[in-house]
């Protein structure tokens, strides 16, 4: 088989990347059309699905990574039971809108439509419905797993292989096809509300008063915000309501055409906060499935608003607010820029994945420029905060985290090691693990 | 608008004729396909069944086996109930150095490309003319306007087809039966795997099964897909020969 060359001409790092465009490598990718297609024996090999992975969880620097965008055919679809099997490769998106005219959506929806099924499975990713429905691994009915040693086998619940491969980082092999519970919804609309607070204080009281009534919240934080403005933000909450029977079209991304120094970013965010604070301290409002659960979507290619040296999300979560103060704290000192942070409440329903994130406590996001060096130390110490309370970061959003550090917020990390597949490899996984 | 179309699809599971054919499914059509493997035939019918598509017949064949293609086209055309679109859209993308060292190999892929290609389209022609309706698509390429020295193997066998689609489409002018000939530039697809090529100018493959459709729908009679390579290309042709053979593309 042809491989797919990834260092064009000019020597500049090409070929598939990872969201927050670090580290730039050049890439060598195999893309699949088949299932069964062959794989490159003897050199470790990483499906690749949407590169929504923002650090190097999604490369390889040992072999090529395995495009699985080819593999997005539905395999059934059971309107009655909400049932829904399709190839790794097909995306949140193409479910969402194949499902939704007949009253259903994937059950656990992230910020962006674009992930694929097999990359909701690696990473068992979460959504604004964590309290309520907990990861996306906990409503995989089954899957399909290839192995570098030839195999093929159906996983389900329960079984050692599929527990490792949930979260499993696509390092247990080559999920080939995955069947999903679907949930079922009245409508593609969802009524919201947007609610100021003041303090993390007010922002944790929100929350307890809306957990029980709302399927879906969050929290964004000015992260700019220092002294007693520390902690202020706007708290977001919603159900799937009530609405039109015709389902919302899926909307078309605009898309930032070219790599722009971030001076141009910050002023778009920090006016769509400043704007949604100062002018809107309570707004209700019903809006598509798609801007609901996608606002990422919204700027298609938004990471190349921070530029060619690339951007990091560091993503933590910790057991009380008390740690999330110190992690704000922290950020809101270094100017390292994080013009907004994202806060959500995880609860209590466990993930299936030995290497799941999601579990009990506040998770924290936060974007930040790549600015070299003071970057990297500041991101070392939010790791040592993490660490300090009892935390963990996500590998998904990770390209810098120290083995420690893993290790520590990862108990199960040395069963999990026993289920890799040795033909799978990820640069993560080099890097973390050595 | 399209719901209840009769489509027969003749090389399914490449990789355009699939993005071609979820839009007809998603639309309601009925929808017979012939393709090398079964295994990977079945994959895309079960596919296009979950999109609303009624897929009435599959075929595991070899297109190159000239004399199945009357049968395939009546055992389609009864099983479909008739004949609205036909899309011949199988090919190979031979490795140009091996095939112009191994005239052999030349010959197999002009065997896939141009001839079986051909001889489908008669086939279906026979049948649509007699019924006096239809659209037969073909899937040729812009490699076939004018030869570069990095893939003229290919390009050879997509201009005779490209002539030979326009000889059919000329011929049956007033029978009812529309030819369009589609004639996509390089395309997101694995047949692209190990070519080197400015991203800018390699097409999203729904965007282009989307233009097909509605090329199909419409009766078009030449598309160029994305539309832009109509441009280019008029203007690769009119470039002289002199300066055309100093260019690396």
């Amino acid at each position: 088989m042809v491989r797919q060359r990834a260092v064009a001409e000019t020597g500049q790092a090409s070929g598939p990347e990872s969201w927050g465009r670090y580290p730039r490598v050049a890439q060598e990718a195999l893309p699949l059309a088949w299932a069964d297609d062959p794989l490159p024996s003897g050199i470790a090999v990483l499906p690749y699905g949407m590169g929504r992975s923002y650090g190097d969880s999604c490369l390889n620097a040992e072999g090529p990574v395995l495009l699985t965008r080819g593999l997005r055919r539905f395999i059934s679809f059971d309107a009655d039971a909400g049932v829904l099997r399709a190839e790794a490769g097909t995306t949140l998106g193409e479910v969402t809108e194949q499902v939704l005219g007949r009253g259903w959506l994937p059950p656990v929806l992230p910020g962006t439509q674009f992930v694929t099924l097999g990359g909701a499975v690696a990473n068992d990713i979460h959504g604004k419905n964590h309290h309520r429905a907990g990861a996306f691994g906990r409503h995989v009915r089954a899957l399909g797993l290839r192995r570098s040693d030839g195999s093929l086998s159906t996983l389900h619940p329960g079984d050692p292989l599929f527990a490792a491969t949930v979260a499993g980082l696509g390092l247990t092999g080559l999920v080939t096809w995955v069947e999903v519970q679907l949930e079922r919804v009245p409508s593609g609309w969802v009524e919201q509300e947007a609610i100021r607070f003041r303090s993390l204080e007010e922002a944790e009281a929100l929350d307890d008063a809306s957990r029980d009534t709302y399927s879906h919240t969050v929290a964004w934080i000015d992260g700019l915000a220092r002294g007693r403005a520390l902690g202020r933000g706007v708290y977001f909450r919603g159900n799937l309501a009530e609405g039109p029977t015709t389902p919302p079209r899926r909307p078309k991304p605009r898309k930032v055409p070219f790599e722009a120094p971030e001076l141009l970013l910050s002023p778009f965010l920090l006016r769509t906060f400043n704007a949604l604070y100062d002018h809107l301290p309570r707004w209700r409002s019903r809006t598509s499935v798609w801007k609901f659960f996608h606002p990422l979507d919204a700027l298609g290619g938004w990471n190349r608003l921070y530029g060619r040296r690339g951007f990091f999300q560091h993503q933590s979560v910790v057991p009380d607010m008390e740690g999330v103060r110190a992690l704000l704290a922290l950020t809101s000192t270094r100017g390292q820029g994080s013009f907004l942070s994202v806060l959500k409440r995880f609860g209590a329903l466990s993930s299936p994945g030995m290497l799941s994130f999601p579990r009990p406590g506040w998770t924290l996001t936060v974007d930040v420029p790549n600015r070299g060096e003071e970057t990297l130390t500041y991101l070392d110490e939010m790791d040592a905060l993490v660490r300090t309370y009892g935390g963990a970061v996500y590998p998904a959003k990770d390209a810098r985290m120290s083995g420690e550090t893993f290790r520590l917020g990862y108990p199960r990390l040395d069963e999990f090691a026993t289920f890799i597949d040795p033909g799978f490899r990820s640069r993560f996984w080099s890097r973390v693990m050595g | 608008m399209t719901g209840g179309r009769r489509v027969l699809i003749l090389g399914a599971t490449s990789a355009i004729a699939q993005a071609v054919a979820r839009v007809y499914a998603t639309s309601g059509a009925r929808l017979a396909l012939v393709a090398r493997s079964r295994e990977h035939l079945s994959a895309v019918a079960a596919d296009l069944q979950v999109r609303g598509g009624e897929v009435v017949l599959q075929r595991a064949a070899d297109l190159c086996d000239l004399a199945r293609h009357r049968t395939l086209v009546a055992e389609a055309e009864q099983a479909l109930e008739g004949l609205d679109v036909v899309l011949v859209a199988h090919g190979v993308l031979p490795n140009q150095q091996a095939a112009q060292e191994d005239p052999r190999r030349a010959v197999a892929s002009w065997d896939v490309n141009f001839a079986s290609a051909a001889a489908l389209m008669e086939a279906a022609a026979e049948r649509m003319v007699v019924a006096e309706n239809g659209v037969l698509g073909v899937l040729s390429s812009v490699a076939g306007e004018r030869g570069r020295a990095d893939n003229y193997v290919y390009g050879a066998a997509k201009a005779a087809l490209t002539a030979y689609a326009s000889g059919l489409g000329h011929r049956l002018r007033g029978t009812g039966v529309t030819v369009v000939t589609i004639k996509p530039g390089p395309v997101d697809t694995p047949m692209m795997v190990g070519r080197k090529l400015n991203p800018r100018l390699v097409a999203d493959v729904d965007v282009v099964g989307r233009r097909i459709h509605r090329a199909l729908e419409r009766g078009e009679r030449v598309v160029y897909v994305p539309g832009k390579w109509r441009w280019i290309m008029a203007i690769i042709r009119a470039l002289p020969i002199r300066i055309f053979e100093r260019m690396r593309f």
